[in-house]
């Protein structure tokens, strides 16, 4: 019995139910891990269809497609869908579920079904999100934020936007203490905590930051419902209740928040770098208490997004401090990447070019974050698509390269199946440049004063919004390139054996692609911290290394 | 065999204190959630001190104290039925989760019928009466039917989970051997009571 559980690989064995509930209905991380891929990259199609559309309309002052409403709706759905439904979850709830057990050295998370039910609860406040926008009423237009007046006073469909959000974050909650637990309890004998993966210690943060966090908007959130309902006056001004009160208690979860975003990405690159230059990580233990300081850190910034409100001074200078602190632990995981890719044997596989391009795209996102930090930087900045630069920067730069470095990075272990190298490589700069050349103008017209989120603009602005559509269209070709690379690579017939094509040290390379339903044969036993390239020979075989001598 | 359970970790795999870990992260988030709550409370009585003094006097303390002692002796019921359970006695920890059911519907019944008071006098929100007050006291009053609106659903959830944990006793599915479920519910039914314990004077009390 429980061999045979071993021979049939978790895309092919057979469970209790069959058909598509093989897989609704399962329990199975890998399938779960999955299951959040599929609507998770459906849900970053639709998104950037918006964000496609509303480039189109801002190639040229003036009406260009659409009406100002629609606009409004779109860079909504824009901010709900990528937020909640793509980036959030991107990261923790797909390569977290697909490779946390198995890099611990375990068959599964603590509680396989918790996991299906936060799967359904992320499905359930998708589709909610997704009824929102054809019911009559017509789809919300708040901008993800949900600013109080306007939320409570907009006839638009604000009420089931604010319910999916809800139900997302129980989602998200459910995920975050699912890996806590089974962190705490399911490693294999031997791995110590400080013998886990650097991916794990991120997603060990994230994790507290999503159940410490998530609760708070999730009240915030319940709170203006029960506002819109009933006009119980806790925020509404006209009833005594204070707006920024509100924005306090939202940016206490969303700031928060834009770490559990971050912080796994910079865990699959800290996976990545080392494998990809053949050496041990530099700074193992500064690395995973960074990310510790950053989920701690990060927790305590958040009315930097509020500098205008008209806060108290002491409160602003706090915060500002505050924010600059954010970044060291930060800038010591760009530091401890490039030491560890410094004198490596680099190989430049599409995995290591997407790390790569994390660490560039993620030092100007970051840096410009302190630009903003700055008082009276942000009050000449804020609210221009100068912000809007940034968090594209550390959100896409970082966290969707993030994913992209994850899926090139684990697709043959995911799939037994290997994507076209060259296509890949072309994809990727056709990306990254085309990244750089639709935000990078953001940056400059913002500095000029061009205001976030407006239907229109002055003639002044026009060659910056070209400039930046075009840049678009680029980064839509090379998404292109990079989903038909990997649909290509699904649908060949060639199955793909090799369990270890990257050299990686780490547990997944030692089980077969496509792993089998209880992932390891025999739970291993650890003894050698991940990343000891010089200890662990054998699984080298047939990779060349180039033995790099340290000086003392 | 084809038929590989569809999880036969789910079977093999136990561990007690896992269960107990998940459920204390899972109350950490309520008290998060709560906390909220209590932090909008703390805003708006710094903001109009005068007016919750007012507007608290409306409580009646007598209700809420009647409401405190059934919930922590309802606390007690359930400690009980864990310790009988432990101990093997399957009837006497049924009799203490039903206890504990019917204290909790106590509880719910005081509370329907302390709003359906305040309902009867226009304290509601929206009602003119309550709109006539000003906005300190509208804030007062929301945040009571918030507050305590979320927390008779948590004890309405309780109930439910306690209810679900009864039957499992009776079916032998909690036994003296594998009572870790009863223990989370009891867990839960103690955040509960905590909760209240804040809610009460912060709105019976305080005057």
């Amino acid at each position: 019995m429980h061999n045979n559980g071993q021979s049939v690989n978790y895309l092919n064995y057979k469970g209790k139910h069959s058909g598509i509930f093989a897989w609704i209905l399962s329990t199975d991380h890998k399938r779960i891990g999955l299951l959040y891929l599929m609507a998770t990259l459906l849900f970053f199609a639709v998104g950037v269809t918006f964000g496609f559309l509303m480039r189109l309309e801002l190639i040229a002052p003036g009406r260009t497609i659409m009406d100002a409403q629609t606009y409004n709706s779109l860079f909504t759905l824009h901010g709900i869908i990528m937020i909640f439904l793509f980036v959030i979850p991107g990261l923790p709830a797909v390569f977290g579920n697909f490779f946390l057990p198995i890099l611990i050295g375990a068959k599964d998370v603590a509680f396989p079904r918790v996991n299906l039910l936060s799967w359904w609860l992320y499905i359930i406040g998708a589709s909610l999100a997704v009824i929102s926008v054809f019911l009559p009423g017509g789809p919300a237009d708040t901008g993800w934020t949900f600013y109080i007046p306007y939320s409570i006073r907009s006839t638009t469909n604000v009420m089931p936007a604010l319910i999916a959000a809800f139900i997302l974050g129980f989602s998200s909650i459910l995920t975050g203490l699912n890996f806590i637990v089974t962190i705490h309890r399911m490693r294999a004998p031997g791995m110590s905590f400080f013998k886990m993966p650097l991916f794990i210690w991120s997603l060990y943060a994230t994790a507290w930051v999503q159940i410490l966090a998530t609760p708070i908007i999730g009240i915030t959130l319940l709170l203006v419902t029960i506002e819109r309902m009933f006009g119980v006056g806790l925020f509404d001004p006209a009833l005594g209740g204070d707006p920024v009160l509100y924005q306090h208690l939202f940016w206490i979860y969303s700031h928060p928040a834009v770490y559990i975003m971050i912080l796994p990405a910079m865990g699959v690159i800290t996976e990545i770098i080392p494998v990809f230059s053949h050496r041990t990580i530099f700074g193992y233990k500064f690395i995973a208490f960074s990310s510790c300081a950053i989920a701690l850190f990060g927790s305590m910034v958040w009315a930097h997004h509020m500098f205008t409100v008209g806060m108290s001074e002491t409160a602003q200078i706090i915060f500002s401090l505050l924010t600059f602190l954010v970044a060291i632990p930060s800038a010591i995981k760009v530091f401890n990447w490039t030491a560890t890719l410094y004198k490596g044997s680099i190989s430049t596989d599409p995995p290591l070019l997407y790390a790569l391009a994390f660490i560039f795209l993620f030092s100007i996102g970051g840096f410009t974050g302190l630009i903003q930090g700055a008082l009276s930087v942000n009050m000449h900045i804020h609210d221009t698509s100068f912000i809007v630069a940034h968090f594209h920067y550390v959100m896409f730069g970082g966290t969707g390269f993030g994913v992209f470095a994850a899926l090139h990075y684990w697709f043959p272990k995911m799939f037994g199946k290997m994507y076209n190298m060259k296509t890949a490589k072309v994809g990727f700069w056709f990306l990254f440049v085309g990244f750089n050349i639709l935000f990078f103008p953001m940056f400059v017209m913002g500095w000029l004063g061009m205001p976030r989120r407006y239907y229109d603009y002055l003639p002044e602005f026009h060659i910056y919004h070209l400039i930046s559509t075009i840049g678009s269209w680029i980064l839509i070709t090379g998404l292109i390139i990079m989903f038909t690379n990997f649909i290509k690579a699904l649908r060949s017939k060639t199955t793909y054996t090799a369990i270890n094509p990257w050299g990686g040290e780490t547990l997944e390379w030692t089980i077969p692609n496509k792993p089998p339903l209880e992932n390891f044969e025999v739970i291993p036993t650890v003894s050698a911290a991940p990343y000891e390239y010089k200890d662990n020979e054998e699984l080298l075989s047939g990779i060349e290394i180039t033995e790099t001598k340290e000086d003392n | 065999m084809s038929a590989v359970a569809e999880h036969t970790i789910e079977h093999v795999h136990r561990d007690d204190i896992g269960s107990r870990l998940g459920m204390w992260l899972f109350l950490f988030t309520e008290l998060v959630l709560f906390g909220g709550m209590f932090l909008v409370y703390a805003v708006y009585r710094f903001m109009y001190q005068h007016e919750f003094h007012v507007a608290a006097k409306e409580l009646s303390a007598s209700v809420g104290a009647l409401n405190t002692i059934i919930l922590l002796t309802s606390s007690l019921t359930i400690v009980l039925a864990i310790v009988a359970i432990r101990k093997n006695n399957k009837f006497l920890a049924v009799f203490f989760e039903l206890m504990t059911m019917l204290l909790a519907f106590g509880f719910l019944v005081n509370k329907f019928f302390e709003w359906k008071i305040k309902i009867h006098h226009g304290i509601f929100p929206g009602s003119e009466i309550l709109l006539a007050k000003g906005n300190g006291e509208v804030i007062f009053f929301g945040l009571y039917y918030v507050m305590t609106g979320l927390h008779a659903l948590h004890v309405v959830i309780g109930m439910l989970l306690i209810e679900v944990m009864a039957g499992f006793t009776i079916k032998g599915r909690i036994n003296s051997t594998n009572y870790v479920r009863l223990e989370a519910a009891g867990l839960y039914w103690h955040l509960v009571d905590i909760i209240w314990i804040f809610l009460f004077p912060l709105f019976y009390l305080i005057t």
